[in-house]
C-alpha cells in the first residue's frame, strides 16, 4: 500500500518530526539528484499558483520533471470526465500526484482509487497538510522546540482551514492556545471540544489589541469579505484585525508572526522590517518542506 | 391492544417497536422491506404513551443482523428490537449505533466529493457523551444524527 499525504492526521508526532528533520536537510542542500527519472503530476483543479509552483520548485531542483495542469479549464474533467478516471489515466504517466480540487474529500477519494501516491494540496476547506507542515517547520525554525509553546490564532477561526489542521498538528506537543476572531468567525465548536478532549488550555477573545502579549507565536490569517453577511460589520471587523508595528512593542522577543499568504491588510506593511514578521521566510520554508514531502510519498526517505 | 399488535401474531422472527412515527419509513428502507419475500406487518401513527404516535414492524421468520440493529440505532435510538421465538420473546436486542455506516446517508455538506461524484459514502460513527455524531470519511466534517438524511435505496 502507498503512502498518501491527504490529511496532516494521517502522520503521527514521530511521521511529523521525521518529515521536519529532513526539511532542515533539504534547506541546507535543496539542489540533489534524488527524483532523476521521477515524473511528478500537479493535477490542479483549481488555480493555486503560490502552491503549485512551491511543489513544482520542490520537484525540478531534486532533477524530477512535472507533468500535469493548472486550472480545471483545461483538463480533462471539464469534459466531464470523473476523478476517478483522471487520476488513473495520470497514474499512467506518473510516480505521484499532488493534486488541488475544489471539492472537499476529493484528496482522500483520489488517494483510495489510485494505484500511485497522492499528496493533497488543498481540497476546499478541508485539508492542505503541506501549509500545516511548514507553518510547524517555521514554529521549530524560530523557536528551536515545538513542546509547549503559546500560539495565538487570529482572523478566520471559523472557516480557515489553516487553523484547524495547526491546531490538530500542534496537539502533539502540549500547546496554549489564545484564539482571538470575530463573533461572526469564531472557532466551531469541534475544535474547541477536541482541545478539551486533549487538555489543551485555551482562552478565547474578540480583540486582538495587546492580547499575545504572552504568546510564542502570533498566526494570522485573512478576513474574507465574503464570510461576512453584514458588510458594514466586515468594515469594522477589517480594521480591528489589523496588525501594526506598533503593536508588536509589547510582544515577548521570540515572538514570530506567521501567515499563510496572500494577506490583505490584516498585517500592515510597516511590520514586514520588523524582525518579529517572519511570513516571507514561512513561505520559503514550504520549498523544503515539500522536497520531504515528495521524498517520503516516493518512499525515498523514511 | 398494544401488546396484540406487538407479539400476538407473531411465532419466530422480529418486532421492531417505538419507533417515533416519523422514522417509521426510514426504518423500513434501511430494512429494504420493499424487496423482502418475508411476511411483514407494517403499522404506523398507533398511540404510545411514551413518544406520542409510533410506528412498529414485525417481521416474520427472519432475526436481524446487528449490522441492521446498528443502522438502525441511527435513525431510531429509542426503539426496541424484540427477537421472537416461539411466541415469546427470546432476545432484547440492544440499540447500539454501528461504528462505521457505508453507503447508507448522503453527507449533509454540499461541497463533499460525494456529492458530486459517484463516490459512496463511509462515516464513522463518533459516541460524545450520548451524542451521536457521524463523521465523513472523505470531507472530514461532523454531523449530528438529526442533519443526516438517508440514501433511497
Ligand atoms: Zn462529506
Amino acid at each position: 500500500m502507498h503512502k498518501s499525504l491527504v490529511s496532516i492526521t494521517d502522520y503521527s508526532k514521530q511521521e511529523i518530526l521525521s518529515i521536519l528533520e529532513s526539511a532542515r536537510d533539504f534547506e541546507v542542500n535543496p539542489n540533489r539528484k534524488t527524483l532523476d527519472g521521477k515524473v511528478i503530476a500537479t493535477l490542479f483543479f483549481e488555480p493555486s499558483t503560490r502552491t503549485r509552483l512551491s511543489f513544482e520548485t520542490a520537484v525540478v531542483r531534486l532533477g524530477g520533471s512535472i507533468i500535469g495542469f493548472s486550472d480545471a479549464a483545461t483538463s480533462s474533467s471539464s469534459k466531464g470526465e470523473t476523478l476517478n478516471d483522471t487520476i488513473h489515466m495520470v497514474s499512467c504517466y506518473a510516480d505521484a500526484i499532488v493534486m488541488r480540487h475544489p471539492l472537499e474529500g476529493a484528496a482522500r477519494y483520489a488517494a483510495e482509487v489510485s494505484p500511485v501516491p497522492i499528496i493533497n494540496a488543498g481540497d476546499g476547506a478541508n485539508q492542505h497538510p503541506s501549509q500545516t507542515l511548514l507553518d510547524l517547520y517555521s514554529i521549530l525554525k524560530t523557536q528551536g522546540t515545538l513542546e509547549n509553546l503559546t500560539i495565538c490564532l487570529v482572523g478566520d477561526l471559523k472557516y480557515g482551514r489553516t487553523v484547524h489542521s495547526l491546531i490538530q498538528a500542534m496537539s502533539h506537543f502540549n500547546p496554549s492556545f489564545k484564539f482571538i476572531a470575530p463573533d461572526e468567525l469564531r472557532l466551531p465548536d469541534e475544535y474547541r471540544v477536541f482541545c478539551r478532549r486533549n487538555g489543551i488550555p485555551f482562552t478565547e477573545a474578540s480583540e486582538l489589541n495587546d492580547n499575545f502579549n504572552d504568546a510564542d507565536i502570533l498566526y494570522m490569517t485573512r478576513v474574507q469579505k465574503e464570510r461576512f453577511l453584514d458588510q458594514i460589520e466586515y468594515e469594522r471587523v477589517k480594521n480591528v484585525y489589523t496588525l501594526g508595528n506598533d503593536m508588536l512593542s509589547g510582544s515577548k522577543p521570540n515572538l514570530k508572526s506567521l501567515h499563510p499568504l496572500p494577506r490583505v491588510n490584516e498585517i500592515s506593511m510597516d511590520v514586514d522590517k520588523n524582525e518579529k514578521a517572519y511570513y516571507f521566510q514561512q513561505a520559503q520554508n514550504g520549498l523544503y518542506v515539500r522536497q520531504a514531502i515528495v521524498s517520503k510519498v516516493l518512499e525515498l526517505i523514511d | 391492544m398494544e401488546k396484540e399488535l406487538k407479539v400476538a401474531a407473531l411465532r419466530n422472527g422480529t418486532v421492531i417497536d417505538h419507533i417515533p412515527a416519523d422514522k417509521l419509513f426510514q426504518v423500513v428502507s434501511i430494512l429494504q422491506l420493499k424487496n423482502t419475500n418475508y411476511p411483514i406487518t407494517i403499522g404506523n401513527n398507533l398511540e404510545s404513551k411514551h413518544i406520542g404516535t409510533k410506528g412498529i414492524i414485525k417481521i416474520a421468520d427472519r432475526i436481524l443482523s446487528e449490522d441492521e440493529t446498528g443502522k438502525i440505532a441511527l435513525v431510531a435510538p429509542n426503539a426496541t428490537i424484540n427477537i421472537i421465538g416461539e411466541y415469546k420473546v427470546i432476545e432484547k436486542r440492544p440499540l447500539v449505533p454501528a461504528d462505521e455506516v457505508h453507503d447508507l446517508v448522503y453527507c449533509a455538506n454540499p461541497v463533499c466529493i460525494t456529492n458530486h461524484q459517484p463516490v459512496p459514502t463511509n462515516f464513522y460513527v463518533l459516541k460524545d457523551n450520548g451524542h451521536v455524531k457521524l463523521k465523513c470519511r472523505y470531507c472530514e466534517r461532523e454531523f449530528l444524527r438529526e442533519e443526516i438524511k438517508l440514501k433511497k435505496k
